[in-house]
């Protein structure tokens, strides 16, 4: 009988051998210190910013012989998981990305961040006590930030004038009217990454600001209680927009950078807004393929005030990237921070439009009006909330994403958020 | 050549058998006292053996040891070992866990999918496939790409099929007049799953569809032609001698497709991250969420151990209950013959 043969099948199994094994990841090599190299692991993975800090390493070893960087830029998730791995084996990088918060608070107990309050103390003033914020507990530094943003919503000015709306919304009820509007006019009003969870948990970290306050945010983190009055009024607030069906068809599906996820339809002009960080045009040009995105029709417009709320209106609500030292971390480290932290250094990286100051005085190298909005509206917030996801402990932050996540999806009522969120935090 | 008698016999080619016979006559023949004959063989099988029992007891005992140890703990997994001891109560918490009793239904019905659709159509493509056709070959290997593809790409590829506004498969659903049934595949809370599964199929039937082609090789053609001299033909032919023949590689695709599913992350961490709404989660997936996500690695470790116990447990009773047949059956029946 002639068959496939036993050979063949041999072959196949082979093939499938070496084309599975593309899949499996290398090992994670581990940060040590002693000797005079730098390990520094950063998530700036593409342009514009990739070949800059490459650039700065190299000329930082240029100056200074006998030190090497070894530069390890990963993507932003792989980052994360690969972080874990290697801190579970109690070890961790010499320069590591953070987004402070509640993960560097958990770091920090377990003896793995440097504070470096004191080894900064020379130069600390030179950087905008916003941006150092989040990096600092009880008094002490424990990061050095490279970029510090808002999130606020992103239009499309051209389908915001075809479905009649002149200027950006300012209220909530304006912003509910402002997507009605949209909707009746054939256009997808809100672009939204369901798959990815932590674009939507921005709709309700918002309004929670909004209606609740950031003291109430703040308090609610200490008491782990989230089930106060107003949190379950910013739930209903959601509610209210989500049930005008603002959404693209399959948002629940859609991530937020692939190339038909939340970015690529704004950058393609399929929809009309996002509520997104100050990257949002970066990624809008990448992942839709254009080379500029909708240009010049992307605009920036403030979060609205929620009528009746007790938030200011002017409270940004954001994050940054900071640089954080390893505990085995040799000086030159904190000294290659300070290198890519003086004026000069922060001026090339604003000037690529991927990051937004954090060194006083670098403002005038924002190149970019849209930047340059975003920047003017983070000055004249009264208060800065950190990212909910961050600045929480890391359950209770996926636990806020994957109950709006719920809430948005129509499975979870406002209360029952706020609920399961607090019996999260509970068991923190 | 001889057929082969099953599927377990390809892992060792027929034309190295007789080697290996006369290469252990020769060694018979220089050996000594039987003491020392038996001496050494034990030197020799201990030396063979220890590279291999290392690595097993480091990258599989140890690991697992670890699991089920800081599986009692509260723990992040930050700064050295576990010290707030719970006991069981992250076993407790797993049965409150509607996330993870919604895991083992998606489980259950995942398994009951591939049972019934999944493994039946692989057998119908072999069968097909069995017969002269021109570009058999060609078809075999067409349909076991899929399997070779690494979950990966799998994924990152049907997330393009499926993708609700320019995906394939509404495209495709739109050119054949069934543009009605254009869906929103992964999108779905309640679809999603069964999106999954076929992806699943496309991903795993040609592996079982070549081991069933492989089985169905090993039965002697007489059988079928005796058959065909009493009136059995087709049908009937299948039923009564193909299928029973074919029962020990049937045994073991089932076993490949159950722990298959027990154990699933891969492909719908990069299809779905287990959602809408964990609409897709598996066990492992929840388990990934937990630790890696949520920090809250004596949890996840505590799902780690469930999903061990599980397949274990399932193996050993499958091995005792139903490959048993195959062993003391099937097998030895054929030993016979030879």
């Amino acid at each position: 009988m002639i068959s496939l043969g036993r050979r063949s099948v041999a072959l196949l199994a082979a093939a499938s051998l070496l084309l599975g094994g593309c899949a499996s990841e290398d090992g994670g090599d581990t940060g040590k210190a002693a000797s005079k190299t730098i390990e520094w692991w950063h998530i700036q993975n593409i342009e514009p910013m990739l070949p800059v800090w490459q650039a700065l390493a190299t000329e930082y070893q240029k100056a200074h012989p006998g030190i090497t960087i070894k530069v390890t830029p990963l993507e932003n998730e792989a980052y994360k998981a690969k972080l874990t791995t290697l801190t579970q084996s109690g070890s961790i990088p010499d320069i590591f990305n953070t987004w402070g918060g509640g993960v560097l608070q958990q770091q920090i107990e377990a003896g793995l961040a440097k504070d470096i309050t004191a080894d900064i103390a020379p130069w600390a003033d030179t950087l905008t006590p916003a941006s150092v914020q989040p990096y600092q507990f009880d008094g002490k530094t424990y990061a050095v930030p490279f970029d510090v943003g808002m999130v606020g919503f992103w239009y499309n000015k051209a389908l915001f004038a075809k479905a009649g709306v002149s200027e950006p919304p300012t209220t909530w009820t304006g912003f509910l009217d402002t997507v009605k509007k949209l909707k009746a006019a054939g256009i997808t009003p809100i672009a939204l990454g369901g798959k990815d969870k932590w674009p939507g948990h921005y709709y309700w970290a918002y309004l929670a600001m909004r209606v609740a306050g950031l003291p109430a945010l703040k308090q609610a983190g200490a008491d782990a209680t989230f089930t106060a009055p107003e949190f379950v009024q910013a739930g209903e607030r959601l509610k209210e927009l989500v049930d005008l069906d603002p959404f693209q068809k399959g948002f629940l599906g859609a991530g937020y950078g692939t190339p038909d996820g939340q970015a690529a339809l704004m950058g393609s002009g399929k929809a009309a807004m996002e509520l997104m960080g100050q990257w949002a045009p970066t990624v809008q040009r990448d992942s839709s393929g254009t080379p500029d995105g909708i240009g010049d029709d992307l605009a920036f417009f403030p979060f609205p005030a929620v009528e009746g709320g007790k938030g200011d209106a002017t409270d940004a609500f954001g994050g940054g990237g900071g640089f954080a030292v390893g505990k085995d971390a040799p000086p030159e480290a904190i000294d290659f921070l300070k290198f890519i932290s003086n004026l000069d250094n922060q001026r090339r990286a604003v000037a690529t439009g991927a990051f937004l100051p954090v060194v006083k005085g670098a403002e005038d190298a924002i190149k970019d009006a849209k930047l340059a909005s975003v920047s003017e509206a983070l000055g004249k917030a009264a208060g800065f909330q950190l990212y909910l996801d961050q600045a929480y402990a890391p359950a209770v932050g996926q636990q806020v994403n994957d109950s709006v996540a719920e809430l948005i999806a129509g499975t979870l009522g406002a209360k029952e958020v706020t609920e399961a969120i607090t019996e999260t935090a509970k068991n923190e | 050549m001889s057929a082969p008698k099953g599927v377990s016999e390809l892992s060792v080619p027929a034309d190295e058998r007789p080697k290996d016979a006369a290469a252990s006559r020769a060694a018979t023949k220089e050996e000594g006292t039987p003491d020392r004959r038996r001496r050494r063989g034990w030197v020799t099988i201990t030396l063979f053996l220890l590279p291999a029992m290392v690595l097993f007891f480091l990258l599989v005992l140890v690991p697992i040891a670890i699991a089920i140890y800081t599986s009692l703990f509260k723990w992040n997994g930050l700064g050295g070992p576990p010290t707030n001891f719970l006991g069981l109560d992250n076993f407790v918490r797993l049965f409150e866990d509607k996330i993870f009793l919604g895991d083992l239904q998606r489980g259950l019905i995942l398994i009951g999918l591939s049972l019934v659709i999944q493994l039946p159509l692989a057998l119908a493509i072999a069968m097909l496939l069995n017969q002269r056709m021109r570009g058999r070959a060609l078809y075999r290997v067409v349909f076991f790409v899929p399997y070779v593809l690494s979950e990966v790409i799998t994924g990152v590829l049907f997330t393009m099929v499926f993708s609700p506004t320019r995906g394939l498969a509404n495209q495709v659903l739109d050119l054949v007049g069934l543009g009605n049934l254009a869906t929103t595949w992964l999108a779905d809370p309640s679809m999603v799953l069964y999106s999954l599964f076929l992806v699943m199929t496309w991903k795993y039937f040609g592996f079982h569809m070549i081991l069933y082609l492989a089985g169905r090789q090993g039965i002697p053609r007489e059988l079928t032609e005796a058959a065909e001299i009493d009136g059995a033909g087709g049908w009937k032919a299948f039923w009564y001698i193909t299928l029973p023949l074919l029962g020990p590689t049937i045994r073991i695709s089932v076993f490949l497709a159950v722990i298959g599913a027990v154990q699933l992350f891969d492909l719908v961490w990069v299809l779905t991250e287990g959602g809408p709404i964990h609409g897709s989660e598996t066990m492992a997936v929840t388990m990934f969420q937990q630790g890696f996500k949520r920090y809250q690695v004596g949890y996840a470790n505590a799902i780690s151990v469930a999903m061990f116990l599980i397949s274990l447990v399932f193996a050993l009773g499958y091995q005792r209950y139903v490959l048993r047949r195959d062993t003391e059956g099937a097998i030895t029946v054929m030993r016979d013959q030879r």
